[in-house]
């Protein structure tokens, strides 16, 4: 290999020819958008536009959900391009994203979270945890899905769901606001 | 010396744990190897567990793996923990969920139940209801001149587990580090028992899902144990193969965050793009991306097709081919060795008193990698990969070189895939024992054991986190909090791997 090869610099004037590293979106399904739109106020459009803040929060997860989420971030799947990013705070989120089931161990801080956010806001379950509990749901340790605690918009199971699933749900929200 | 505590252990009686005997010791020559434990630092405590009756302690002295075992009468056992501190977790943990107490233990606070659940003891062989509100958590006191607490968590800013971290705080130089977890205790153990090995391993996959499939090797491996069964070559070429991706896919999301919490944005986006390429190529290979529920006792669950096998290896070339190319760019940065070089470091002598595995054991010095010792098919020969600096960039290098490692090992099996069964079925019958498989982190140990039916009767999955949680902590003191993302991440102990 050539010295220069090895260099910071060079490598990233080759991204200003070469083609982008990140795949085509994926198209939300359709039922999905409508059966959001029913659920989305008006109010909401005018407020957010085209872009979501999305806090997200680990409640019981075996975190395959979370490697999953930080893959969507990456440059492959480049989250941002939407309009869609995380925040550091639930005060400045529009989405909760939940993964696992329910802990009781877990339940305090994810309703504190809950209530930090403010309104409109839209709670995300992801994972087969998350929707119903899981394989956890009989435990002493586990509440069950989201749902158990909080309103749940929108569903997305997988264990865990793959970034794709993930990024057509957030998606699907988006477009649920622009139609409604 | 270790010589005697062999002996002093293998004068209980033999409970026929496989491959590694279990001994149940009376409580006198239980307090007797507490007592030799502490004049030996040779003595590795790999975990510490219990059952309705009993305690169990896995020990490790020079290469013989051993177990033993005491009786509790009125739920009371000799603690471990004033002579190995990496005990006290544990020991805090059994008190939770089996009501055992240990007696003369350092550190009697609850550690998994915060009162939340609705009973106390859960596994205790009568759990009892618990009425009380939650109380309020305590931690160790700091004492000092303009000494401040910094509580952080459960929920953090980031993409990442839940845990409390209370920093005790003198300027902006970290006196204490203490964690507290717990939050994501799914009750996993009382999940797995009285149900049967296949499906008790679904559970086994979940405990830390970045090491699915190292945990579910394990589990499967102290089944197999237990029932005498010996996979095929085949299936355990697969296994080595599935673990040598997770392996890679693991340590270039944790070398790449690394260099992302040190702000350097690009080689966190090349290592992304080159894991994403690793976990298509898993999927097309196996079907999911993470190799999840792949491996159970008896076998795996899919063969490599043509198909998977070019997937599988245009990925491998894919990361060798940039691998050193991101090495280069790491190694000529001084912004990212400012933040690395001599940043939480790890004494040597820490790593070995907490038994500490994986790269975190490895980069202070201590070269355990169960591949090699204690070792098991299909790895033959591989030498751990050592480094002594003990710090944060002492951690990212080793990640780099076992990548490479772990590339060579992956082409190896593929172009020598033994012929075989995938799966065999599971015979039957009562049997006890011990599966240790090296994830990415380290070690996973499972200890299984089943009755005559065939379903778990009892059973304990260690993570290697247990033993890297504590080391964290003692990284921490004497640096600035704003290293503690950098620090944390170049241990990076799963959270939910230890709070079961």
């Amino acid at each position: 290999m050539r010295g220069w090869r090895r260099l910071l610099w060079p490598r990233l004037a080759q991204g200003l020819v070469s083609p982008p590293l990140t795949d085509a979106p994926p198209v939300p399904p359709e039922e999905l958008v409508q059966a959001l739109v029913a659920r989305l106020e008006a109010a909401s459009q005018a407020r957010l536009g085209r872009s979501l803040a999305i806090r997200q929060v680990d409640a019981g997860s075996c975190n395959g959900c979370e490697l999953e989420i930080n893959a969507m971030q990456s440059v492959i799947y480049d989250l941002e391009r939407f309009g869609l990013r995380f925040v550091a705070s639930p005060r400045h989120a529009d989405v909760l994203l939940v993964t696992g089931p329910l802990t009781r161990n877990m339940r305090e801080a994810l309703l504190h979270t809950a209530e930090c956010m403010p309104e409109p806001k839209w709670v995300v379950a992801a994972g087969d945890c998350a929707v119903d509990g899981g394989v956890f749901k009989d435990s002493y340790a586990v509440e069950g899905g989201i749902d158990a605690v909080l309103p749940v918009d929108l569903l997305i199971p997988g264990c865990p769901p793959t970034p794709t699933q993930l990024l057509e749900g957030m998606l699907a929200l988006l477009e649920a606001q622009r139609v409604g | 010396m270790s010589e005697a505590l062999l002996r002093l252990v293998r004068h209980g009686q033999e409970q026929g744990c496989r491959p590694y005997q279990r001994y149940l010791l009376d409580r006198g020559q239980w307090a007797a190897l507490i007592a030799a434990i502490g004049e030996d630092e040779a003595v590795a405590l790999l975990g510490l567990w219990a059952d309705p009756a009993q305690v169990h302690a896995a020990l490790m002295l020079g290469e013989t793996i051993l177990i033993a075992s005491c009786t509790v009468p009125e739920g009371r056992f000799a603690a471990f923990s004033p002579v190995q501190p990496g005990a006290v977790r544990f020991e805090r943990m059994i008190r939770d969920l089996w009501g055992h107490v240990a007696e003369g233990g350092i550190d009697q606070r609850p550690w998994l139940d915060h009162g939340r659940w609705p009973l106390t003891g859960p596994l205790a062989a009568q759990p009892a209801p618990n009425a009380m509100p939650p109380p309020q958590p305590v931690f160790l006191p700091v004492e000092g001149q303009g000494v401040h607490q910094i509580p952080v968590g459960p929920v953090h800013a980031g993409v990442i587990e839940p845990g409390h971290f209370r920093f005790h705080v003198q300027g902006e130089a970290v006196v204490r580090l203490e964690a507290r977890l717990g939050y994501l205790h799914k009750g996993h153990i009382g999940l797995m028992l009285g149900k049967p090995a296949l499906v008790a391993a679904r559970f086994a996959a979940r405990l830390s899902g970045d090491s699915t499939v190292a945990h579910s090797w394990a589990f499967a491996q102290g089944v197999e144990a237990a029932l005498g069964l010996e996979p095929s070559p085949r299936a355990l070429a697969l296994r080595a193969l599935m673990a040598e991706l997770e392996r890679l896919h693991n340590h270039l999301n944790d070398w790449g965050f690394l260099c992302n919490d040190a702000a350097f944005a690009w080689l966190h986006a090349r290592a992304g793009a080159l894991r994403e390429a690793v976990l298509r190529a898993a999927a097309t290979a196996f079907g999911h991306r993470l190799m999840m529920d792949r491996i159970l006792p008896g076998g795996v669950t899919d063969d490599l097709t043509p198909q998977g096998a070019a997937a599988i290896l245009a990925a491998l070339d894919a990361v060798e081919a940039e691998l050193p190319q991101l090495d280069a760019v790491y190694d000529s940065h001084a912004s990212l060795a400012d933040r690395m070089i001599g940043t939480g470091v790890i004494a040597p002598s820490l790593v070995r008193r907490f038994a500490a595995g994986g790269v975190v054991g490895r980069a202070s010095g201590r070269a355990f990698d169960a591949r090699h010792r204690p070792g098991y098919a299909p790895y033959a020969t591989l030498e751990p990969r050592v480094s002594t600096a003990g710090d944060v960039d002492a951690r990212a290098r080793l990640r780099m070189t076992e990548m490479g490692d772990s590339i060579r090992l992956a082409r190896g099996l593929m172009a020598a895939l033994p012929p075989g069964e995938l799966a065999l079925p599971l015979p039957q019958r009562a049997g006890e024992g011990l599966g240790l498989v090296e994830g990415f982190r380290g070690e996973c140990l499972h200890w299984v054991a089943l009755d005559d039916g065939g379903l778990l009767r009892a059973a304990f999955p260690r993570d290697p986190s247990w033993l890297h949680w504590p080391l964290l902590e003692a990284a921490m003191e004497g640096n600035i909090l704003a290293d503690f993302p950098l620090i944390n991440k170049s241990v990076n102990a799963s959270y939910s791997g230890v709070d079961l």
